[in-house]
């Protein structure tokens, strides 16, 4: 492709500060929503990291239908540790996610012994053991109903800076830091040695262990790592919300994220996002505007049959797929122009 | 003892039903490796068909169950059609087909009968007394209906032709279909077996449950478990499995209670996929 002449310089400079302007868009964001709108703003951003944190697991090729749960273990130990023991809420999250990959690291005893097929209705095992575990143990967990009142997000007090994290906005912008840093660190991973061992794992397990890697260790090392973020964006979700219980995180909530990272694609980085985005501004904007409430689930469930029939490779491949489709037309019509002249 | 008793035939009735539903996914799972997880919306549907027949509309009792049956074996091959054949290679595709199937029959199900339980009078106020424990007419019913659709079932499988030729496509479909068995029939006749087997389940058991749209998510999860428990891809086991579970958990049930009971069914399920992973009486060795 040539990208002679001034047109093909600006592409350029656009294409190099293209992080520039995604976060002046980002930022920008929230001043143009109302306040409904803000609050699923923040829930958006959340659910990107877990959709996101779920794509590193499906990297090697497992698919977990417990991945809801763990966020949960997140969100749960969070509250927890801020409700019980005074911990301050930024500390606790931290060590939500940690509490969240440590029970990963214990399931993954039982779990990895499993592929495919029979590794999906494991996880799904665990993780409803979890979840009624939460339901039936009122003692720390609150039962059916959960936790309430969860300490909020302590508001920053300085002499020239107040923020006040009650407001959607200024949580939208904390979860943005929380959200974008693990988002760098998970693509970081991708990008290293670990990930691209996940890589080979997924399409070569057999091969790859015959090279000498422990197919077992990076399995459980995937889902460790994923389970730690899915387990801060359970914290963020938590000390924004206030309120957690076991239906929260229950299965038909794990169909969506598997909806978004199968609509979205997960070949790439940007898939997932892609799917949970463009899901979630369909379904909460689109339909709520039509007023058609008591549908939604029909109108995804019907979304989620035609991208499964029509669009096997995601939203992410429609990008590639109409740019060739579009170079096809013009080298045909250019072809076409030569044969009039 | 009369509360053992009594459990136990309530945990007869329990397996009966859901040995209905678990070999229906077996069926569906064995011809066309896809796993169903609309399977438990399916049950609904049937169980839908007689709060409207039945409860509704005041047909006989039977004729809406037999309704019931057809009508979500009909479900089933529009599945078939729709969605599983051309995702035939693509088993997670078909699952998350299935998935948004499940939410669309779900919708449908709240469109036509609100959100609250579907109330349904029994067909028959008459019981017997088996040792000092009470059957109810309708939960022996349901009993018998299931005994007798499974023994049919069996001997279609074992004794005709066309069993023989669906079992040889459970089996292997490349070399069935190389012997000039129609790939696309057979999985016709299974999607239409094993759907009608979860709504008749349904439909049998309506006036027990007084359904909702949302009942299918407990019946997949105990689907779930008894075909992992009894092998996936055996229908001996999926009975054998199903009858395990319903005293596991109704014993449990009536001694703890329901929650308890259903943590220890997953950890039955986890110590089966842990141990034997091909479950206790799925002989065939699976990649």
């Amino acid at each position: 492709m040539s990208t002679a002449g001034p047109a093909g310089s600006i592409r350029r400079a656009v294409w190099r500060l293209r992080w520039v302007f995604l976060f002046a868009i980002l930022a920008a964001l929230p001043y143009m929503l109302s306040y409904s709108q803000q609050e699923i703003a923040v829930l958006l951003v959340i659910n990107v990291l877990l959709v996101c944190s779920y794509r590193l697991l499906t990297l090697t090729g497992e698919w977990s239908l417990g991945h809801v749960v763990i966020m949960g273990v997140g969100a749960y130990a969070s509250a927890l540790l801020a409700k019980q023991f005074g911990i301050p809420v930024p500390l606790s999250m931290l060590l939500g996610g940690c509490m969240a990959a440590a029970i990963a690291a214990l399931l993954s005893f039982p779990l990895f012994r499993m592929k495919g097929f029979y590794f999906l209705i494991g996880s799904f095992a665990a993780g409803e053991i979890i979840r009624l575990i939460w339901k039936r143990f009122t003692d720390p967990f609150g039962g059916p109903k959960g936790l309430k009142r969860i300490d909020p997000f302590p508001d920053i007090e300085t002499g020239f800076l107040s923020i006040d994290f009650y407001e959607p906005v200024n949580y939208y912008f904390l979860s943005l830091v929380v959200v974008s840093v693990s988002l760098f660190i998970l693509y970081r991973i991708e990008r290293s040695r670990i990930g691209l061992t996940f890589h080979a794992i997924h399409w070569q397990d057999r091969l790859a262990e015959s090279v000498g890697v422990d197919t077992f260790r990076y399995r459980t090392l995937a889902f460790v790592i994923a389970s730690f973020f899915a387990g801060i964006a359970g914290g963020l979700y938590a000390h924004y919300v206030g309120a957690v219980n076991p239906t929260r995180f229950s299965v038909d909530q794990m169909v969506y994220v598997l909806v978004w990272a199968v609509v979205g694609g997960t070949t790439t980085f940007h898939g997932p996002i892609l799917g949970v985005v463009v899901l979630t501004v369909i379904n909460e904007i689109v339909l709520r505007a039509l007023g058609l409430d008591t549908a939604r689930p029909l109108i995804y469930g019907a979304i989620l049959i035609l991208s499964v029939l029509y669009l096997p490779h995601g939203l992410e491949s429609l990008g590639p797929r109409l740019r060739t489709r579009w170079q096809l037309w013009r080298s045909g019509s250019a072809a076409g122009g030569r044969e009039l002249a | 003892m009369d509360l053992l008793w009594q459990t136990a035939v309530n945990a007869t009735y329990a397996a009966s039903y859901m040995a209905l539903i678990a070999v229906g996914l077996v069926m569906i799972f064995g011809v066309m490796g896809v796993i169903n997880f609309a399977h438990g919306e399916l049950y609904m549907v049937g169980a839908y068909c007689v709060v409207f027949l039945y409860a509704q509309e005041t047909f006989p009792f039977l004729l809406a169950v037999a309704a019931g049956l057809v009508f979500v074996g009909f479900v089933g091959i529009f599945m078939e059609r729709t969605m599983f054949r051309p995702l035939r290679d693509n088993p997670l595709g078909g699952l998350i087909a299935s998935i948004g199937f499940l939410l669309i029959l779900q919708t449908l199900a709240v469109f036509g009968f609100g959100r609250r339980m579907g109330h349904v009078p029994p067909s028959t106020q008459g019981k017997m007394e088996i040792f000092g424990a009470i059957l109810t007419y309708q939960r022996l019913f349901v009993i018998v209906a299931a005994v007798l659709l499974l023994a049919a079932l069996w001997a279609f499988l074992k004794r005709s032709k066309f069993g023989r030729a669906l079992r040889a496509c459970a089996q292997d479909a490349e070399a069935a279909s190389l012997q000039g068995i129609s790939m696309n029939q057979t999985a016709r006749v299974a999607m239409f077996i094993g759907a009608a087997l979860a709504g008749v389940a349904g439909a049998l058991t309506a006036p027990l449950v007084n359904p909702t749209p949302y009942i299918g998510h407990s019946i997949i999860v105990t689907a779930f478990i008894i075909i992992i428990v009894g092998g996936v891809g055996s229908l001996e086991g999926a009975v054998i499995a199903a009858v395990i579970y319903a005293f596991v958990h109704t014993f449990v049930t009536t001694f703890f209670d329901g929650v308890i009971a259903n943590i220890v069914g997953l950890a039955l399920m986890l110590a089966v996929l842990v141990t034997r992973p091909t479950g206790l009486f799925g002989a065939k060795e699976r990649a």
